[in-house]
């Protein structure tokens, strides 16, 4: 009971330290933006082809664009105050329920991604430590070299012309198949087939990152008395690097997997442009480039969020992982 | 993109081993005793060849360095990038833009154009070369840019401490809360894309890694007590932290530039390739955006450039790779 009380006012404390960061945030990003030659109204009137200065004047000052920019930034943080992200001129829809509509595909890809990273890295960093200096280890650290040196867009493009173009196993782009009346577990299979290119794509920078910290870490943990300790009581070398090595070699990698969520955000953007992934990645991108300002600060405020929350996480799973660590 | 978190583990755990060449070999004792467990006699012994001097410590860095075979493969892959980068001018006189053949001539296939010509029928191995001189360029002065404000900023926090630290740790994590491409894309795509605002967004994006290392550095050596003896003769600020701390913090922050450059490339290729990347040039990234379109009749277009940017990255991470063994000792042995 203590213990849960104590995980809550932990998450609480975050929370409220993350207040003043996330406010300073937003205000960075809303004069960021404000920098930006342009608004959605001369983007919008540039797609219709042709606009008089009349409509220009009346589509801004439907959506508040004509207004001044201190009093646009008071409305802005007024709607954030009552849970509203505010309204898209170029969908014509809530910026909410747009980045709702994007959020859970590129969830699942970023959770995918981050579940085969760590699990490859995992088990490749441990081969590497058991081996050090040997074949295995040597030849194991060239190839994360090698995945750490290749741009996530260009396997991506790679993998579709080998497995998609070539072979004709797996589609080149999309989340599901169109107009299809699957249910239940084919369905899931069906999404699973289209997501494993793009996850795999995203993952390999990642694969190599955390097996090159298992390695690291799980040969600084071996020399520790413990672990000297745990095999002079009679311990199978399997317990021992499972149990002893693997478990406190933990840490870094969680440690670094929180980070690399917000890292994993902006890889997305890319992946999700290469396998046409409807995600919030891309819609980032769309709004940039159609100065969408109320959706892109809506996204950059989430994956803040997201961030924050990431943190949050490792701290509990660290305390968990090494309880001398403790829920502070 | 780069692992500052470890870094900055693995480089305080060393600093009794890396200390250089202004720390008098006694002070250095007590911290040796921490570290009892670390079996690597190279570590040991090179406490003692720094309490020599700081030449021998260098010298002894460059050799581990020049006898590293992935270094040194990873060096003349970088010196073939600089060469092709240096020589472009010079053996493809002609804007790399400009069509020169009948288009989609096959790699091989004629022997004045080896690695063949895209839909417009530009030369693809001269866009190659020419594209190595935007990605060496980009990556270079980003990451002087991205080393300057880190250093600044990192050395600021680290060396004063109190409510300067204070403020300027809630800057850096406020900078990192926010997913780094996503800001360069914004800062590109609200500036106009050319080559200085690419190269200038991407050093704004990378510095607080850097910023993060150098205080983590400054605030171990601050304390020690050739500093303490540097505060004591009545140096400035300013001294003390260029001439006495700096120098001993160096070797970390050598190793991730070289890991700053590989990353800047590699967010410049991914700029370009969504677009956003300086449209008078050619880069590796842009040929890739092209390519694409065409990837199922002609995946040549993409794949070639492709190579081009893991073959550059991969130079400057295995010279990474080198210059961290080079200069930790501990991990020499295992290796």
């Amino acid at each position: 009971m203590t213990a849960y009380r104590r995980i809550g006012r932990a998450l609480l404390r975050t929370a409220l330290q993350a207040i003043p960061t996330i406010l300073v945030i937003i205000v960075l990003d809303f004069f960021l933006l404000q920098l930006a030659p342009g608004d959605a109204a001369d983007v919008m009137a540039g797609e219709a082809g042709a606009a008089t200065e009349e409509t220009l004047a009346a589509l801004r000052s439907r959506f508040g664009l004509d207004l001044p920019v201190l009093h646009r930034l008071f409305d802005y943080l007024n709607n954030l105050a009552h849970f509203s992200l505010g309204f898209s001129p170029r969908y014509n829809m809530p910026v909410a329920e747009l980045i709702g509509q994007r959020l859970p595909g590129t969830l699942i890809l970023m959770l995918v991604a981050l579940v085969i990273s760590v699990v490859l890295g995992l088990a490749l960093g441990s081969v590497m430590a058991v081996f050090a200096g040997k074949l295995p280890d040597r030849a194991i650290s060239v190839v994360a070299l090698l995945f750490y040196s290749i741009p996530g867009f260009w396997i991506g493009l790679m993998l579709i012309v080998l497995f998609s173009v070539k072979l004709g196993w797996l589609p080149s782009g999309g989340s599901g198949t169109i107009g299809s009346s699957l249910t239940g577990l084919p369905a899931l299979l069906d999404q699973l087939r289209y997501m494993i290119l793009p996850a795999t794509s995203l993952a390999l920078f990642y694969v190599a990152i955390y097996a090159r910290l298992t390695r690291a870490a799980m040969l600084e943990v071996k020399s520790q008395d413990y672990v000297r300790t745990a095999a002079a009581k009679g311990l199978s070398p399997f317990a021992i690097t499972t149990r002893h090595i693997l478990r406190n070699a933990l840490l870094p990698v969680t440690t670094m997997a929180g980070m690399h969520l917000g890292g994993m955000l902006g890889g997305a953007v890319v992946v999700e442009t290469v396998y046409s992934w409807p995600g919030l990645g891309r819609l980032a991108f769309e709004a940039v480039m159609g100065r969408d300002f109320t959706v892109l600060l809506g996204i950059l405020l989430l994956s803040s969020l997201v961030v924050i929350a990431a943190n949050a996480v490792v701290d509990l799973l660290h305390a968990w992982l090494d309880p001398r660590i403790g829920v502070r | 993109m780069s692992n500052p978190d470890t870094a900055e583990r693995v480089h305080v755990v060393l600093n009794p081993a890396l200390a250089f060449d202004r720390s008098p070999p006694k002070p250095e004792a007590p911290d040796e005793k921490r570290w009892s467990n670390v079996h690597a006699p190279d570590a040991m012994r090179a406490t003692t060849a720094s309490a020599e001097s700081g030449r021998t410590s260098a010298h002894r860095a460059l050799r581990i360095f020049l006898q590293n075979p992935n270094a040194m493969t990873g060096l003349i892959f970088l010196v073939l990038v600089i060469g092709a980068a240096l020589l472009a001018p010079w053996i493809y006189p002609d804007d790399p833009l400009s069509m020169v053949a009948r288009p989609f001539i096959w790699p091989g296939t004629n022997p004045a154009y080896p690695l063949g010509t895209d839909s417009l029928g530009r030369d693809v191995l001269s866009g190659i070369l020419h594209g190595a001189r935007i990605s060496l360029l980009v990556g270079i002065v980003a990451t002087g840019i991205g080393l300057a404000v880190g250093l600044i900023i990192g050395s600021t926090a680290g060396y004063f401490g109190g409510w300067i630290d204070d403020v300027l740790v809630k800057v850096i994590e406020i900078v990192q809360t926010l997913p780094s491409f996503i800001l360069l894309v914004v800062i590109v795509a609200i500036a106009q894309p050319s080559v200085a605002i690419i190269t200038g967004a991407i050093g704004i994006v990378s510095w607080p890694t850097v910023a993060r290392l150098v205080r983590s550095e400054f605030r171990a050596i601050r304390e020690k007590d050739y500093v303490v003896a540097a505060r004591s003769l009545g140096y400035g600020h300013v001294r003390i932290i260029v001439r006495e701390i700096l120098p001993n913090a160096l070797p970390p922050i050598i190793v991730t530039s070289s890991v700053m450059v590989a990353t800047a490339i590699l967010m410049e290729s991914a700029l370009s390739f969504m677009g956003l990347g300086d449209p008078n040039l050619v880069s590796w990234g842009s040929m890739i955006g092209d390519g694409r379109e065409l990837l199922r009749t002609a995946w040549y277009l993409t794949a070639i450039p492709g190579f081009a940017i893991v073959f550059t990255v991969l130079a400057l991470n295995l010279i990474g790779d080198g210059l961290n063994d080079a200069l930790n000792p501990r991990f020499t042995d295992e290796r």
